[in-house]
């Protein structure tokens, strides 16, 4: 298991594979770990991407134009695991994990590197065949939790979780904000009293002192839309602008908790 | 909707259905027709979803509920609608009597004033005064304005760019009902994103807003829920057509976009084993992928906006562009039970062209002076193909699901005079 977190709080980053292409989408990916992320989130673009803002359903429709599917997502993964340890999570629907085949897709996954899968419109509820599949492919599964799930909930989603948990800081669509909702840190101390494993919480991350403030309740941060938006905004200079940004957030992190 | 109503499992005690198929057992949520159907959301909607089951299981079985549900029904809405023999059509057509069951006589001008009348009052009692709907056609944008104008409740509607020009009378009636229209601008502008739009806002704001789907799609309870709201449609239908005819008719055809009016019609005569039901999708303008809507001819099954059913979509899992004359049918997926209505064998799917819509639409207008939604024209077209080779003596019962006047501006640019 390549799920481990270095520091506090650790850096989990979201890309959109195949925005602009794979090839960049490897390097962004590789700049991202030399800034310090522990966990990429390979990111398979869906034609109807319901919990996305406009910043990844934006990279999602740029990656489809040229066809970007699971095969090749998984191929970055294989490409980076050749280069890297930091952990692999596969962020997908589930349509095309569903059309490639559940157990195919483990075995494939698994045969490329990657450690786990998150599934976004997959609750646990009706997740028993993946459950089986991602076990016997020795995968692990990361589930959501929102600020919205009672406590029935939150126990479903720390006892099938494997590798950290997902806490979801607000109700929402990916995206950037300005402040960090209230939700996010009542949510991590609920969903503590069922869980040893890490808990990483995101959407809407992207300062530094979001950053360090999400370091002083939960285990990691997720920096998902606010990469794919330099990702966008630097053309050409996709990996440089990914590798600068990031290094802003650890870096601050890694001062907050030097004053302390 | 009745306190018998059956729910989606207790369709495995539906008789005439047999049993559900071995995938259903290993599937630990409610809400499924055979494997179809289901719950597929983002974490944060699922708590609502539940709640909003646990409502609807609740006020169904109550009396003062439904009392209120069916006096809306027919006080405010006009039911029960007609069943017209269409005498001219039928001697045209040399074959089987054509009844038409006019749901575009009821408010708002569609059958979907049933459903919104439905959901509206389950809103109230659950205290969310903020409603949100997706529309293709626009009707039911409409007819969820109109009830939340009755309810004193806010409401916005989420509406493709390109359905807002095509139906750019039904964006004027919502307004004109104190609805904020949202226009959305991505993928085919049409319904599919319509929805996409409704569940971000849904996700966003599920604290206080209800979604008022408008047609049995989405997870679980939407597909029973919308469906129990339309089956007084078959319920009036059956005894309409006991009572002139004294006994059932040969087939009961029905338009299918997501599925509500066709289900709704059907539902009252899935029993009776000798009523064929026959839904109709749009063929559009062509077979290949992006031409058309017709789900059981070219998709397959998969998870689309929450629940798992036939869909039109490519190898890798991507959801298909579709395209119809009449942006209500212009959808990728089916409502889950239609599925399995379809797998079963209990009911046939066929498709009609734009133009067999369009030449319909002309017909029923010149023949017995009713101009349907071109929705409902897809039924027309398929009851004109079918009538004539039928006998004498069968009954062929078609669902007049909406008017056509929201369809002025097409027909206008598709009709020769
Ligand atoms: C008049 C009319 N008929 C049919 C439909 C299709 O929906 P459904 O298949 O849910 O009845 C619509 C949808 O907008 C409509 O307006």
């Amino acid at each position: 298991m390549a799920i481990h977190f270095k520091q506090r709080p650790g850096l989990v980053a979201y890309i959109t594979c195949g925005d602009p292409t794979l090839d960049v989408s490897r390097e962004v990916a590789l700049a991202a770990i030399r800034a310090g992320a522990d966990v990429i989130e390979l990111g398979v673009p869906f034609s109807d991407p319901v919990a996305d803002g406009p910043v990844i359903q934006r990279a999602s429709e740029r990656a489809l134009q040229h066809g970007t599917n699971l095969i090749g997502v998984l191929e970055v993964a294989k490409q980076l695991r050749q280069q890297s340890n930091a952990g692999l999570i596969i962020f997908s629907y589930l349509n095309p994990i569903l059309q490639f085949g559940l157990d195919k897709f483990c075995a494939a996954a698994a045969e490329a590197g990657v450690d786990g899968a998150l599934v976004t419109d997959l609750p646990v509820e009706e997740a028993a065949e993946y459950l089986r599949a991602m076990k016997a492919h020795k995968l692990a599964p990361v589930f959501l939790a929102a600020p919205t799930s009672p406590e029935k909930r939150l126990r479903d989603v720390a006892k099938h979780s494997r590798g950290f948990v997902y806490a979801i800081s607000r109700t929402g669509i990916t995206g950037a904000r300005q402040e960090l909702a209230g939700d996010a840190r009542s949510l991590v101390e609920r969903l503590r009293v069922h869980t040893k494993l890490p808990i990483a919480v995101g959407f809407g991350v992207s300062t530094p002192e979001q950053f360090a403030e999400v370091g002083g309740f939960a285990d990691a941060a997720v920096v998902g839309s606010a990469i794919v938006q330099r990702i966008e905004q630097n053309p050409g200079q996709e990996a440089a602008a990914v590798s600068e940004f990031l290094s802003s957030l650890t870096g601050t992190a890694q001062e907050a908790v030097g004053k302390s | 909707m009745e306190e018998t109503t059956s729910n989606a499992q207790n369709s495995e005690a539906n008789p005439a259905l047999g049993k559900p198929d071995k995938q259903l057992r290993v599937r630990a949520v409610r809400g499924r027709f055979g494997s179809y159907g289901g719950r597929y959301v983002p974490e944060t909607l699922m708590a609502a979803l539940q709640e909003l089951e646990t409502a609807y299981a609740v006020a169904r079985k109550d009396k003062a509920f439904r009392d209120e549900f069916h006096r809306l029904l027919a006080d405010f809405a006009g039911r029960p609608t007609p069943l017209f023999l269409a005498e001219r059509l039928t001697q045209q057509l040399g074959g089987a009597r054509i009844y038409l069951k006019r749901e575009d006589l009821l408010h708002t001008g569609a059958h979907k004033i049933n459903n919104c009348i439905g959901q509206a009052l389950l809103a109230r009692r659950m205290g969310k005064h903020r409603i949100i709907a997706e529309t293709g056609a626009g009707q039911h944008g409409v007819a969820t304005a109109t009830v939340c104008a009755l309810f004193g409740m806010e409401c916005v509607v989420y509406m493709g760019t390109e359905d807002m020009r095509r139906q750019e009378l039904n964006v004027f009636r919502m307004k004109l009902l104190g609805t904020e229209v949202r226009g959305v601008d991505s993928g085919s502008r049409t319904l599919k994103d319509a929805i996409n739009e409704a569940m971000r806002d849904w996700v966003t704001n599920v604290r206080t807003t209800h979604y008022l789907l408008g047609s049995v799609l989405g997870a679980h309870p939407y597909p029973t829920m919308v469906r129990d709201f339309h089956r007084v449609i078959g319920q009036e239908a059956r005894k309409q057509v006991l009572k002139a005819e004294g006994r059932l008719p040969s087939a009961v055809i029905a338009c299918v976009g997501g599925g509500s009016n066709a289900i709704g019609v059907f539902y009252e005569f899935i029993k009776d084993r000798e009523v064929r039901l026959i839904g109709v999708e749009a063929g559009g303008r062509g077979h290949s992928l992006g031409e058309h809507a017709a789900r059981f001819d070219g998709g397959g099954p998969g998870v689309l906006q929450g629940t798992y059913s036939y869909v039109l979509q490519d190898l890798a899992g991507q959801i298909a562009l579709t395209h119809s004359v009449s942006a209500g049918l212009d959808y990728p997926a089916i409502g889950p039970e239609h599925a399995w209505l379809h797998d079963q064998g209990r009911a046939e799917y066929v498709s009609a062209s734009d133009q067999e819509a369009l030449d319909a639409c002309l017909r029923l207008a010149r023949m017995e002076g009713i101009i349907p939604a071109l929705e409902s024209a897809h039924a027309i077209a398929e009851c004109i193909k079918r009538a004539p080779k039928m006998d004498k003596s069968d009954i062929v019962i078609v669902n007049v699901s909406g008017r056509g006047d929201k369809d002025i501006g097409i027909l206008r640019e598709n009709v020769a005079f």
